[in-house]
């Protein structure tokens, strides 16, 4: 018999009475985790001293969450997917046909994205869409930008590249000092120019530090090559610390200039073609945002649209070659050396568009928003949202970034759990715990199969689990 | 001249903690050949652990002898230490083991993520500092070493032989070295795999929180966000030892430190974290299998 193995005791015991034994060890394990961290709170006196504050109630209600969601899960969840699952191993497998919805997602979703400013003005008023179109629209748009950006190198070339900020800091740095020279230097009527010349600039110069960074890591694999990356992040952030007399270190450069609409119109309340007098509006600043946000939604298309062409492109091909297998790629006669710095060049070079659209946006940059922290997100939103899909990473970006962002919101969290909770504080754990927790559920990603682009008669979704990563 | 020795010694101690943090790195990379990115976050947690035993002893005894303080304290970090990563292995880590490559990498990140914002919301986002705990400091012919400093080269060394002679000389280490060699053979000659990987995330976890203790001792503050320079730093000296190897671990983290510390005394202390992480690209790049390693072999 195949069920005789050493679990069979334990097989033995219901789900409920399984439930309340793993629901015990689980209990057990949370309040060792928890006694010191939770239980107690290190706390500064008057005389700046560290004291310990006792907090055993919220240790208490903790372990008793743990044990609750424990004891849910092995008892009800287990059984409930065990049987869906066997439920679905028994009935013939049919392909579904996607719906409506599912054929046209990404045209639906491009028509809501140019529709979205409208409704959240139509919805909130005009002071009140600002922050929908900034918090929400805007934020999650340069996440999108740059993880399309990092899907080049990482879902395409298969090259896995933790050090992707640096190049947002290079276009944001560009911008922020050449932009802020030219912008002074311009004659007036000019001057607006100064982005719309450094966009591209700066989309250039972070492609060539794509290639200065991506040369010597030319021979590197895998995990290596992703913290050889890590370590160039590390120290383009630490130069731009340190190097004080060009970027001003830690306090860095504020007063960046708006982006002008081609010296049609302004954004500033002072200037005389201030968008507001030019077609009597009433004064706000939510027209420069939601330019803004359609600026970063046309820059978003573009690197879809040059994705998508560059996949059909020789150059694509190889790169999906070589994420495959390299050894192969080269005995066909692909040039991995240049495969690879052309994956590192273009993706660097979407960064570095967004990095200027981002100084222009802020008006201020500093190192602090170039941590790893941001590759590690920008990473996760590419792995999460399956590599190489751009519609799974776009919606993973929606869900990881938009769903940080909603925390801001909870107000009424408040009332709950008194005042002195803040949500915002919370957001960086659940983020890291949303990692977890969707990497464990779907370990390829919320879309985990590729539409090949050359195939033999018909055209076949190829699933993930096929594909190899990050060998390169 | 003495300038020199006194910075060797710095080296020396530096190099002792990040010896043995390397030594998770090393140890787990070996075993099941993932980065496990959150282990300078298991060092922090380490370190935070020997802070509040440290309170708890101050608020329970008004003296207490420095050495039974200082035990105490590690004992409790190296217990609660190896359970978060014990935990963390078992959560995060094993169900993905046979997944694609990158699924844990990023899990670990996420831990990492997790566990330093972990700490900042149930401990707050500030530098916790505490009053020193051992100040005496010897001269010996103009270079100054003090008493921390000399306990930490001892605590490394003790700890060093016994891992040596865990993973040498008995079976417990035997089975390590069979499950890094080949895990499924190790699995059919008998060996336990799951409770062997396990108990090298205990035994990293262990170390590195005998490493936040001394951390704590030696720099008499912490925060939440200490783990990610020194994990960085102790994974540059587990593969410039070569990743993999246990000595070279060490002698990875003594490189770096001694690195460190010169650079800092004779070029410039704002760049020094710039300098270990050149090395780390450097050693990466021209070194990959570092000094004591065995080359990787790529079979097609």
């Amino acid at each position: 018999m195949a069920a005789i193995t050493t679990s069979a005791p334990a097989a033995a015991l219901n789900p409920i009475e399984q439930g309340m034994k793993e629901a015990f060890y689980a209990g057990v394990i949370a309040f060792g985790l928890f006694v010191l961290f939770i239980g107690l709170k290190t706390d500064q006196n008057i005389s700046n001293e560290l004291i310990l504050v006792q907090r055993w109630g919220l240790l208490a209600i903790i372990v008793i969450i743990v044990m609750a969601v424990r004891f849910l899960y092995v008892a009800f969840a287990l059984p409930a997917l065990a049987s869906r699952k066997a439920a679905k191993a028994a009935a013939p497998v049919v392909a579904a046909e996607p719906g409506f919805l599912g054929r046209n997602l990404s045209q639906i979703s491009i028509v809501l994205l140019f529709l979205f400013p409208v409704v959240a003005i139509w919805l909130s008023g005009l002071q009140g869409s600002l922050k929908w179109i900034d918090n929400f629209g805007i934020q999650i748009l340069i996440y999108v930008m740059l993880a399309w950006g990092l899907n080049i190198v990482v879902g395409l070339a298969g090259l896995l590249d933790l050090g992707y900020v640096a190049f947002y800091a290079v276009g944001a740095y560009a911008y922020a000092l050449i932009g802020t020279y030219l912008y002074a230097v311009l004659p007036p009527e000019y001057a607006w120019m100064a982005f719309w010349i450094l966009l591209p600039s700066a989309g250039i110069m972070a492609a060539f530090w794509g290639v200065i960074l991506g040369f010597p890591v030319l021979r590197l694999r895998g995990d290596y090559l992703a913290i050889v990356t890590l370590a160039f992040g590390e120290i383009i952030r630490l130069v731009l610390i340190n190097w004080r007399e060009v970027t001003n270190g830690s306090a860095g450069i504020s007063g960046i200039p708006k982006v002008e609409f081609f010296g049609w119109f302004t954004f500033n309340v002072s200037d005389p073609n201030y968008i507001a007098k030019v077609f009597e509006l009433p004064t706000s600043s939510v027209y420069y945002k939601i330019f803004l946000y359609y600026l970063i939604l046309l820059l978003c298309l573009l690197t879809a649209y040059v994705t998508i062409r560059l996949r059909r492109m020789p150059v694509g091909r190889a790169w999906e070659a070589m994420r495959e297998d390299e050894i192969a790629c080269r005995s066909l006669g692909i040039n991995t050396t240049t495969t690879k710095l052309t994956a590192f060049a273009t993706g660097a070079m979407f960064a570095g568009f967004a990095g200027s659209f981002f100084a222009a946006r802020q008006g201020f940059v500093s190192p602090e928003s170039f941590v790893f922290i941001e590759s590690a997100i920008i990473l996760a939103i590419v792995v999460l949202g399956g590599m190489g899909s751009l519609i799974g990473i776009a919606f993973a970006a929606l869900a990881m970034i938009g769903g940080t962002e909603i925390l801001r919101e909870l107000q009424f969290l408040k009332q709950v759990f008194g005042p002195d909770f803040t949500p915002e504080l919370y957001r960086m754990l659940l983020f890291g715990m949303a990692m977890v927790i969707v990497m464990l559920w779907k370990p390829r990603g919320f879309v985990g199969s590729r539409e090949p682009t050359a195939f033999l008669r018909e055209r076949r979704a190829v699933s993930a689990s096929f594909t190899k990563e990050g060998h390169g | 001249m003495e300038y020199f020795i006194q910075q060797l010694v710095n080296g020396l101690t530096l190099g002792s903690i990040y010896g043995l943090i390397a030594i998770g790195y090393t140890m787990v990379y070996g075993i099941i050949g993932m980065i496990n990115f959150a282990h300078g976050d298991i060092f922090m947690l380490g370190a935070f652990t020997a802070l509040i035993v440290f309170l708890i002893l101050g608020a329970l005894f008004y003296s207490i002898p420095v050495v039974v303080a200082l035990l105490i304290m590690m004992i409790v970090a190296m217990l609660l230490t190896s359970l978060y990563n014990w935990t963390i292995e078992k959560v995060a880590y094993r169900p993905l083991r046979g997944s694609f490559r990158l699924a844990p990498l990023i899990t670990a990140i996420g831990m990492s993520i997790a566990l330093s914002n972990f700490v900042q919301v149930t401990q707050g986002p500030r530098n916790k500092p505490i009053p020193p705990m051992v100040s005496r400091v010897y001269d010996i012919g103009g270079i100054s070493v003090s008493l921390k400093q000399i306990i930490i080269v001892i605590v490394t060394v003790a700890l060093l032989a016994l891992f040596w002679y865990l993973v040498n000389k008995t079976s417990l280490g035997r089975a390590q070295r069979a499950c890094e060699q080949d895990r499924k053979m190790a699995a059919l000659l008998g060996v336990d795999v799951d409770r062997t990987i396990s108990i090298t995330f205990i035994m990293g976890a262990s170390l590195a929180a005998v490493a936040g203790t001394l951390f704590l001792m030696y720099y008499g503050v912490v925060a939440f966000s200490d783990g990610f320079v020194p994990g960085v730093k102790a994974f540059t000296a587990a593969v410039l030892g070569g990743i993999g190897s246990l000595p070279g671990a060490v002698l990875g983290g003594l490189m770096i430190g001694f690195i460190e510390s010169m650079w800092s005394a004779y070029f410039s202390i704002d760049y020094k974290d710039v300098a270990a992480f050149s090395i780390l690209a450097i050693v990466l790049i021209f070194l990959p299998s570092g000094i004591l390693g065995r080359p990787e072999v790529e079979k097609v």
